[in-house]
C-alpha cells in the first residue's frame, strides 16, 4: 500500500539516522520493507549489560493501523519475566494498547525500558506451558498482561 | 435508517425535531424510570393472555429506525435540561449505559466540578474546548500527519477536542479498523497513543465514506443502546431487526411483527408455565446431554472410574476405557476391576465381590437420574416434534375449510377448524413446558394434583389431534362442527385449569424444586 510505504521509509530513516541509544537497524541483510531486524544492546548498569539481542518486526498490510508483530529471535533471548523463551514478549502496546501513532522507534524504547527496569532474571511463571501451546504469531495470543512494574 | 441526517443531528433543535421523524411521540413517551426500571418480580404473575383474566402487558414493536429515533429522543430530552452538544451527550449517555436519570443525578452531584463527569466519560469538557483543533481558523499551513508521514494542508487534517490531529485518510482507515475488525463503536478513542478521548458519532460519520462501514457503525451503536436498555429487546428470530419495547420489565409474552412470540425476560419462545431460570437450565442440560440417549442402549455402560460412556462392540467382557487419560480395565459383567479376573476371559465369577457391587450401585444411581431426565425429555421432545409438523395440519385443515365453503358454509362458519388447530398448538406448547416444569419439581401433594391436570390436558390434546388428523376427513359436516368444538373447548378449559394451578402455586409457594447438578 502506497501510503504505509511512505511511513516505513520514514521509520527506516529515523532508525538509521537517530535510533534510540542501544539499538541498530540491521540494513545489511534487509530484503523487504515488510520486516525489520533490530539489534538491541543491554544498557550499562542493568542486568543485561553487555548482552546483545535481536528483535524482529513484521508489518502486515494494515500497518500502522494494526500493530506490527514483534518478537526476539536468534539463540539469545533475554531472560526476563515478560519474555518467553521462544521470543514472545508480553507487552500491552504490542496488542491491546497499540496506537497507529506509535512506531518502531517507540516500540524499541519501550522494550529497552522494559529490559532496563528488570530486577531479577527469570522467565514468566507459565513459560513451559505457554511455549508448548502458543501459536507462532504472538499476536494470536490473548495476552493477560503481567504486572507492569517489573 | 430514515436518513443520515436524522441519525446524526449535530445539534438537535427541539422545534424541527418532529419533522424528521414520522413516529408519533405520544407512543414512545419516555417517562420517569424509563431506563432505571429494574425491579422485576421474581415470579410469573398470575396473568396469562390466553386466560384473559388480568391486566394487559403493553408493548410495541419498533423498527431499527425507530430505535434510532428513540435514542435521539433521549438525547434531546437530556439536552433540554443540560446544555451540552448532542455528540458529547451521546458519549456521556453511553458511558452511563443510557441511564439518563443517573447521568443527570451525577451531573448535579458534581455541580461546580462538572469537568469530572466529562473526564470519567473520556470526553473533553465542552465548557472549555472552544479553542481547540476542530475549530481552527481557515489559514492553510502544511502539516505532517504523524501516522502516514505525509504533509497536508491543515484543512485535510482533523482531530477531536484533545488537539491531536491526523489526516482524514488515516482517520478513516483507523476508524474502519476499529469498527470492522474490532467491532467497536462507542468506545473508539483518539488514535494518539495513550489518548483516551472518545470519538463522537458526528466525527465518525463525517470521516467514513464507505457505506458498509457506516451501516455497521450504526448497527453497533443501536445494538449497544438496546443492550443497555432493560426495556428493549431484539426479536430473537434470525434476520429480524425489530425491537420490542415494553413499559416495564416482566416475564410476559410479546409478539414481534415478524410473528415470533417470545418471553420478554429471557428471549426464549413463550414458555408458560415454567420459569425462565428453569427453562435456561433445561436447555443447557439438553445441549450437554445430547449424547445421553445412547446411554440406555443395552450396549453401553459407563467406565466405573471416569464415567465415560463405553460401548461394547464385541463379545469379550474385558473392557478397556476408551478415555486415553483413564484406560481403566474392567469387567463388563460385574463392572469390577479387571485384574482379579486374571485369565478368565469368557467368564465372570466375581459378580458379588464388594468392589464390583459398589461400582454397580454407583452406575445404578446415575442411571436413575438419567432415566428421570429421559422420561421428561422424551415427552418434551415429543410435543416439540409434533409442533413442528402442525403446519402440515394447518394446510390440510385449510383445504377442508375451502371444501366446506363450497358446500354452502360461510367463511365465518368454518373458522372453528382453524381455531381448533390453534388450540391444539397452544396445548402442545404448554404441555411441552410443563414437562420442563415437572423435571425440576419435587413430589408433594400439589405436584400430584399438577400431574393429574397435566395428564388431563395430555389426553384431551391427543384426542383432539387424532380427530383433526383422521376423522375430520370422513365424518359428516354437522357432526364435525359439533365434535371439533366440543373437543377444542374441552382442551382449552383443561389447559387453563392446568396453568391456573401452576400460577396459583407460584403465588402461594407450593412448589419445591429438586437439586440439579
Ligand atoms: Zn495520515
Ligand atoms: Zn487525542
Ligand atoms: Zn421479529
Ligand atoms: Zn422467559
Ligand atoms: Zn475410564
Ligand atoms: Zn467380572
Amino acid at each position: 500500500m502506497a501510503f504505509s510505504q511512505k511511513r516505513i521509509q520514514k521509520e527506516i530513516l529515523t532508525m538509521t539516522t537517530s535510533p534510540p541509544p542501544g539499538t541498530r537497524l540491521v540494513t545489511e541483510t534487509m530484503q523487504t520493507t515488510k520486516e525489520f531486524l533490530v539489534e538491541v544492546h543491554g544498557a550499562q548498569g542493568t542486568l543485561f549489560a553487555g548482552e546483545q539481542f535481536k528483535l524482529l518486526f513484521k508489518f502486515g498490510d494494515r500497518y500502522p493501523f494494526e500493530s506490527p508483530q514483534v518478537m526476539f529471535v536468534g539463540d539469545h533471548i533475554p531472560e526476563h519475566p515478560h519474555v518467553y523463551s521462544n521470543g514472545h514478549i508480553c507487552l500491552s502496546i504490542l496488542t491491546d494498547d497499540w496506537s497507529p501513532a506509535l512506531s518502531v522507534e517507540s516500540v524499541c524504547l519501550s522494550i529497552l525500558s522494559m529490559l532496563s527496569s528488570c530486577t531479577e532474571k527469570k522467565r514468566p511463571p507459565d513459560n513451559a506451558f505457554y511455549i508448548r501451546t502458543c501459536s507462532s504469531n504472538p499476536k494470536d495470543t490473548r495476552w493477560w498482561y503481567h504486572d507492569d512494574k517489573v | 435508517m430514515e436518513s443520515d441526517d436524522d441519525y446524526y443531528e449535530d445539534d438537535i433543535d427541539p422545534d424541527d425535531y418532529d419533522d424528521g421523524h414520522n413516529f408519533d411521540n405520544e407512543d414512545v413517551e419516555v417517562d420517569e424510570g424509563y431506563l432505571g426500571e429494574s425491579s422485576v418480580d421474581a415470579r410469573i404473575s398470575s396473568y396469562n393472555p390466553d386466560l384473559g383474566d388480568d391486566d394487559p402487558y403493553p408493548y410495541e414493536c419498533l423498527s431499527a429506525d425507530k430505535v434510532v429515533g428513540l435514542m435521539n429522543e433521549i438525547i434531546r430530552e437530556v439536552n433540554d435540561i443540560v446544555n451540552i452538544p448532542s455528540t458529547t451527550l451521546r458519549i456521556l449517555l453511553a458511558h452511563f449505559n443510557w441511564d439518563k436519570e443517573l447521568l443527570l443525578e451525577k451531573y448535579y452531584e458534581y455541580e461546580g466540578n462538572q469537568e469530572r463527569i466529562f473526564a470519567e466519560a473520556h470526553v473533553i469538557s465542552p465548557l472549555k474546548s472552544k479553542s481547540l483543533a476542530r475549530r481552527k481558523s481557515g489559514r492553510s499551513i502544511e502539516q505532517a500527519c504523524e501516522i502516514c508521514c505525509n504533509n497536508y494542508s491543515s484543512s485535510f487534517m482533523t482531530g477531536l477536542d484533545c488537539g491531536h490531529s491526523f489526516c482524514k485518510g488515516c482517520w478513516s482507515q483507523y476508524l474502519c479498523t476499529k469498527i470492522i475488525d474490532e467491532g467497536m463503536s462507542q468506545t473508539i478513542s483518539c488514535p494518539e497513543f495513550e489518548c483516551d478521548i472518545i470519538v463522537d458519532d458526528a466525527v465518525v460519520m463525517n470521516l467514513i465514506t464507505d457505506q458498509k462501514v457506516c451501516r455497521k457503525y450504526q448497527h453497533l451503536i443501536t445494538n449497544s443502546f438496546v443492550m443497555c436498555n432493560p426495556l428493549l429487546k431484539w426479536c430473537p428470530a434470525p434476520d429480524c431487526h425489530h425491537v420490542i419495547k415494553v413499559e416495564y420489565r416482566d416475564k410476559r409474552p410479546v409478539k414481534c411483527e415478524c410473528g415470533r412470540e417470545f418471553c420478554f425476560d429471557c428471549g426464549e419462545s413463550w414458555h408458560d408455565p415454567v420459569l425462565c431460570m428453569h427453562l435456561r437450565k433445561w436447555l443447557k442440560k439438553c445441549d450437554d446431554d445430547s449424547e445421553t440417549s445412547h446411554w440406555i442402549s443395552a450396549n453401553t455402560k459407563e467406565c466405573p472410574k471416569c464415567q465415560v460412556t463405553i460401548e461394547k462392540d464385541g463379545g469379550c467382557n474385558h473392557m478397556v476405557c476408551r478415555n486415553q487419560a483413564c484406560k481403566h480395565e474392567f469387567c463388563w459383567v460385574c463392572l469390577g476391576p479387571w485384574d482379579p479376573h486374571g485369565a478368565s476371559w469368557y467368564n465372570c465369577n466375581r459378580y458379588n465381590a464388594e468392589e464390583a457391587k459398589k461400582a454397580r450401585d454407583l452406575q445404578e444411581s446415575s442411571r436413575e437420574m438419567l432415566q428421570r431426565y429421559l422420561f421428561y425429555c422424551n415427552r418434551y421432545m415429543n410435543h416439540l416434534q409434533s409442533l413442528k409438523f402442525e403446519h402440515k395440519l394447518y394446510a390440510r385443515i385449510k383445504r377442508k375449510m375451502e371444501e366446506m365453503q363450497q358446500l354452502n358454509m360461510s367463511w365465518i362458519e368454518v373458522q372453528f377448524l382453524k381455531r381448533a388447530v390453534d388450540v391444539l398448538c397452544q396445548c402442545r406448547q404448554t404441555l411441552m413446558y410443563t414437562y420442563v416444569f415437572a423435571f425440576f419439581l419435587k413430589r408433594n401433594n400439589q405436584s400430584i394434583i399438577f400431574e393429574g391436570n397435566q395428564a388431563d390436558v395430555e389426553k384431551a390434546t391427543e384426542l383432539l389431534s387424532e380427530y383433526l388428523e383422521r376423522d375430520v376427513t370422513t365424518a359428516s359436516l354437522g357432526e364435525i362442527k359439533q365434535k371439533v368444538q366440543d373437543k377444542y373447548r374441552y382442551c382449552d378449559s383443561r389447559r387453563n385449569v392446568l396453568l391456573r394451578h401452576v400460577h396459583e402455586g407460584y403465588d402461594k409457594d407450593w412448589w419445591e424444586y429438586i437439586e440439579t447438578s
